[in-house]
């Protein structure tokens, strides 16, 4: 009986640790940052001096103990598991994928943490506690093998992007940014749920690998539930709007939320789940059609902005479409190099819009007019992730994008177009960006300065070593999609045979991406004015589902004073007025009653008084008439 | 040793009740020494015997009290009922370190609390209908005097309000536990033969006349939707730690009857009114969100919140009456995931409400619109309130995610339409995050200006409710141990 196994599984509480010594490393790397994490937060809220000096340096070192640790997970490949539930343990795993992911995570987290210890000057030690736990989270969402774990460090994970989002909670719209954030995720995390309830249901089992086994419909209710999950993380359409206001978080936090983990966490549980999405037949096309609809749409909003963030974001949104393309196609590699590149290309222009902002008080493009020739060391480095987002040969992006192209095209001709196009959107808008900051500037630009803070016109040296750094890989990561190296990386991810881009692919998507630059740099870009607003999204969902919803509770609220408290306060006030008639019956009926038969009595008495005379003839005659009535009643009888 | 646990406090009442000379401070310590006693026991029984895996109960005692009507002083524990009482002596001590600064005649509101914990331990031990009965109508008793005694706003009203609601639900459990007495053979009022007798088997008329009354008394007390109307008038109007134990653990005597009483002795019955239960449950969970969304007022906004909470263990204990094939171990999860709501809710909820407490203490108002940016002159009140919050709204890391995720899996997979219930977590996620919004954050406003942040005797008292949330929803194991055996069993009853 069912009941039998489930009792024994849960008495298996102990940690099994299958391979000893690196077991014990991935669950470091995930306690590690957590309580640290935690141990910062309580300190900071509980502790009598609110400026932690010394957050920002525990937490550089805590992550860089990660990096480590992230690394030495990469090359051993544990897995670990823990009893937690009665029907499913709470299981890591770093495979193929993963190894290659979460050093990327913790080391982008490592370069904002540090660039984050100059940027953010106030509440430090909440700041990092939120972002080691935030972290932590990360990381077990990208070595969870099974759904329950992965569900577990999912919600975790929004908790705090929302806790990270709304830092500054003395500004309420950055608060509201975080709720939007939460709120929105959340909503499509319900697809999770639901997907654990179909694959218990459908009893294939609920490690990620065994989704694939459930049986009939349920499968169908657990791809759903994991693809709406992954698209409200990733910022896919149309729950795109929410990064649009999470932007309202510090730099550091975007630099990290909406490049390296967060977003890139919906685009990394789509590679995962690649199996599943196939096995349903459907998902995976909707998966591919979404994803490329997303890139598209969403490089057109990228177009339409004018605030360096907004740009930024929408190119995060649309980017994650290549990886949620990818997924759809069953390139696990393409969307593996992607998703790597990106994170590094988009940690890294996160950071210089971070640091101009702090410096000159302004993200808005116009303002940044020849800001590269004013601050070299940022504007280079900046260029560089311009330049890799646009799809320039040689640098990272162009050889990822084209690797998960190559097997879009052997799917569907019209996906790979469609491909083609965000590709040559990408190149445009990240075009928009590199031909505004060199462009020269007018003398009173600074005039345009400070729309947003206060400026302090530095960039220190812990601001500009983590854009140096990124730099790199920004520029270099591109290699792990060419020959050599892309043989080792198909080995890692277990796809010997994906298809290569041939050639051809690989000049004429060069090609596009350096004609589209000139093109905007000599005639300038469209700003499609239907996009600027990203598509009206927020008002679409502001008037079709919050506003409805709160309608809603308000007509309930209203019942339920008027109607059922009243219901059972009038049944109340009933049974008094009942009682009170009732009582007054009492007085005017049964009461009066009594007196009227006492009163009938008493009349009935004085009326007995009257034969009473005391003469004796009277008796007589009494007499007589009572024995003359007794003659007449028994001659009747008779 | 169990009826010590349980009726050591009402000793300690009687005691406070009588020595008028007593000074205040002493009678405060005497309640804090008592309930810290009373966990101190409660935690080394269970030490003693950790996991009740083996069928029957434990800490058994019996003994001769109306045989008459074959009713007997039985109480023991099993998996469905250790935890609920160990939640009670948790929830209780906290609320007697709150009180350690009361200003309001302590020696009295502790004697009467410590009344209240005789009635709530002895109901949760109780394995005979009638010490059931008994218990739960003096749990009625006792919280009246807490409402009157202690309440403020329009608290005689309010306390009337529930006293007569509830007791209206109880004479309906009465009616139900007579119409068993009656059906049994021979007749008795022991939870233990009952069950085994299996009386109305076969449900029928009589069986879900029976059911109906018993799922009336115990649906106005949990509370569902409709009867819920008695309970935000009794938690605004009701002192800080009155609420506390309203809702920590009142409430839970409702859904405690579904799994001790209707669910193993009416069986067929309960399988053949599943759906309804299911339906209630569905409707209480959405219902109680979006009516607390609509809520202004902070401590009408948990007591909704709480109509929510207890929907998620109607909606599982209707789901594990749902019998459909071999969807043995969801039934199974489902009630694991209801037992493990119970406690996650009074933990939670308690935290909740004397952290509502506070605002009344310092500004006499719940209404969130007169406050804002609490979290500049109240930094850890803001840190408890925004932890509490989202443990509350079932955020993973704290018991309620346990507790909500099972109920969802178990439900969903046996009554694929309880999905909809999902839509709950959402709206409860939407109106805390508002809440904090509003009473925390942007500049401070209003009642904010000079709030005094929390007290040691406050931070004391929530803290540990919320750790203890936090210990369950990363270690959930040790409390799954315990309830699993029970449930299983349960779930086994009920499909059979």
């Amino acid at each position: 009986m069912s009941t039998v196994d489930v009792t024994t599984a849960t008495t298996a509480t102990t940690a099994t640790t299958a391979n000893g010594a690196a077991g014990w490393a991935l669950w470091a790397l995930v306690a590690l940052p957590a309580l640290t994490g935690a141990l910062l937060c309580a300190v900071s809220a509980f502790g009598q001096q609110r400026e932690r000096r010394w957050a920002p340096g525990a937490a550089v070192a805590v992550l860089l103990a990660e990096c480590a640790l992230a690394v030495l997970a990469a090359v051993q490949r544990p897995s670990v598991s823990a009893g937690f539930l009665p029907f499913a343990p709470f299981a890591l795993g770093v495979d193929g994928l993963a190894a290659l992911v979460v050093p990327t995570v913790t080391a982008v987290a490592l370069l904002v943490a540090v660039f984050a210890a100059a940027d953010v000057d106030v509440a430090r030690g909440r700041f990092h506690g939120l972002l080691l736990l935030f972290v932590a989270a990360v990381v077990v969402t990208a070595t969870a093998t099974t759904l329950p774990a992965l569900l577990f460090a999912w919600e975790v994970m929004g908790a705090t992007s929302y806790a990270l989002i709304g830092f500054a909670w003395w500004q309420r719209h950055r608060v509201a940014a975080g709720d939007a954030a939460f709120l929105t995720t959340r909503c499509a995390d319900l697809g999770l749920y639901l997907a654990v309830a179909a694959a218990l249901a459908g009893g294939g089992g609920l490690a990620l690998s065994d989704l694939p086994e459930a049986s009939g419909g349920w499968r169908d209710v657990v791809a759903a539930g994991v693809l709406v999950a992954a698209l409200g993380k990733a910022a896919q359409l149309p729950f795109s709007f929410w990064l649009s206001r999470a932007m309202e978080g510090p730099s550091p936090v975007s630099a990290l939320l909406h490049s390296a983990a967060m977003v890139a966490m919906g685009g990394y549980l789509l590679l995962r789940v690649v199996p599943l999405l196939e096995a349903t037949g459907w998902a995976a096309t909707a998966t591919a059609w979404i994803g490329v609809a997303t890139a598209v749409l969403l490089g057109a909003v990228a177009l339409a902005q004018r605030d360096l963030k907004q740009l930024l974001a929408a190119s995060t949104a649309a980017q994650l479409g290549f990886v949620v393309l990818a997924a759809g196609v069953g390139s696990v590699s393409g969307g593996a190099a992607h998703l790597v590149a990106h994170a590094a290309t988009k940690a890294l222009l996160f950071l210089a819009a971070g640091a101009w902002l702090s410096a000159l008080g302004t993200k808005q493009l116009h303002a940044l007019r020849g800001v590269a020739r004013r601050r070299r060391a940022v504007g280079v480095c900046a260029t560089v992730g311009a330049l890799s987002l646009a799809g320039v040969a040689p640098l990272s992006l162009w050889a990822t994008k084209d690797e998960l192209l190559a097997a879009t095209l052997r799917t569907s001709g019209w996906l790979y177009a469609a491909g083609l196009l965000a590709a040559v959107l990408s190149a445009a808008y990240a075009g928009k960006v590199l031909v505004l900051i060199w462009r020269t500037a007018p003398r009173d630009v600074e005039r345009e300065f400070e729309t947003e803070e206060e400026g302090d016109r530095h960039v220190g040296r812990l601001e500009q070593v983590p854009l140096l750094v990124l730099a790199v890989p920004a520029a270099a990561l591109g290699v792990v999609a060419l020959p050599p190296v892309r043989q080792v990386l198909l080995r890692l991810l277990g796809e010997p045979g994906a298809p290569a881009p041939g050639a051809a692919e690989l000049v004429v998507s060069a090609a596009l991406a350096l004609l589209t630059v000139a093109v905007v740099w000599r005639w300038g870009v469209p700003e499609p004015r239907w996009a600027r607003d990203w598509l009206g999204l927020s008002r679409v969902v502001s008037a079709g589902v919050v506003r409805p919803t709160e309608r809603l509770a308000r007509v309930l609220a209203r019942f339920d004073d008027h109607v059922l408290d009243r219901g059972v306060e009038g049944a109340a006030a009933a049974t008094l007025h009942a009682a009170r008639r009732l009582g007054r019956a009492d007085t005017s009926v049964v009461d009066a009653g009594v007196q009227r038969v006492a009163s009938a009595v008493r009349r009935l008495g004085s009326l007995a008084r009257h034969p009473q005379t005391g003469q004796l003839h009277h008796y007589y005659v009494q007499a007589v008439a009572v024995l003359a009535a007794g003659a007449v009643l028994l001659l009747l009888v008779r | 040793m169990l009826s010590l646990v349980v009726f050591l406090p009402l000793a300690v009442a009687v005691v406070l009740a009588v020595a008028r000379r007593l000074p205040d401070a002493a009678a405060r310590w005497t309640w804090l020494v008592l309930s810290a006693v009373e966990v101190v026991l409660v935690a080394a029984m269970w030490l003693r015997d950790p996991a009740p895996a083996a069928s029957g109960l434990r800490f058994e005692e019996r003994a001769r009290w109306m045989p008459g009507v074959g009713s007997s002083y039985h109480v023991g524990l099993d998996g469905l009922s250790w935890p609920l009482l160990a939640l009670t002596v948790v929830v209780f001590a906290a609320c007697s370190v709150h009180s350690l600064t009361a200003r309001e005649r302590p020696r009295q509101q502790a004697a009467l609390f410590c009344f209240l914990q005789t009635t709530c331990l002895g109901l949760f031990a109780a394995q005979d209908l009638i010490l059931f009965f008994v218990f739960f109508d003096l749990s009625i008793v006792g919280m009246y005097f807490v409402i009157s005694g202690w309440g403020h706003g329009d608290a005689g009203r309010s306390a009337v309000k529930f006293f007569l609601y509830t007791f209206l639900g109880s004479l309906a459990l009465l009616l139900g536990f007579i119409g068993l007495y009656l059906a049994a053979d021979p007749h008795t009022f022991d939870m233990v033969e009952l069950t085994r007798a299996a009386p109305l088997e076969g449900g029928g008329a009589a069986g879900a006349a029976v059911l109906g009354a018993i799922l009336l008394g115990l649906a106005v007390k949990t509370p569902t939707v409709p009867f819920h109307t008695w309970l935000p008038p009794a938690h605004t109007d009701a002192p800080a730690i009155g609420s506390a134990v309203l809702a920590g653990v009142l409430l839970k005597m409702g859904t405690y009857g579904f799994v001790r009483i209707a669910m193993p002795i009416l069986p067929d019955a309960w399988r053949d009114w599943a759906w309804v239960v299911v339906a209630v449950g569905i409707v209480s969970v959405l219902y109680g969100a979006l009516v607390a969304l609509a809520q202004t007022d902070l401590k009408r906004m948990v007591a909704y919140t709480s109509v929510n909470h207890m929907g998620y263990v109607v909606l599982a204990v209707g789901a594990a009456g749902v019998v459909t094939g071999s969807a043995e171990q969801a039934r199974q999860v489902a009630l694991v995931g209801a037992v493990v709501q119970m406690v996650s809710h009074g933990l939670i909820t308690a935290a909740l409400f004397l952290l509502a407490g506070v605002l009344h203490d310092r500004a006499g108002t719940y209404d969130l619109a007169r406050f804002g940016g609490l979290a500049r002159p109240a930094p850890r009140y803001a840190a408890l309130f925004a932890v509490a919050a989202f443990a509350s709204l079932g955020l993973p890391g704290f018991s309620g995610f346990i507790a909500e995720f099972q109920v969802f899996t178990g439900s969903i997979a046996t009554a694929p339409v309880t999905a909809v219930a999902l839509l709950g977590i959402l709206v409860t996620a939407a109106l805390f995050l508002r809440a904090i919004q509003r009473l925390l954050t942007g500049e401070a406003t209003g009642h904010s200006l000079g709030f005094g942040d929390l007290r040691v005797t406050e931070l004391w008292s929530v803290a540990p409710l919320l750790l203890l949330s936090l210990l369950i929803g990363v270690f959930p194991a040790p409390l799954l141990e315990v309830v699993e055996p029970a449930a299983a069993r349960l779930a086994d009853l009920v499909g059979r």
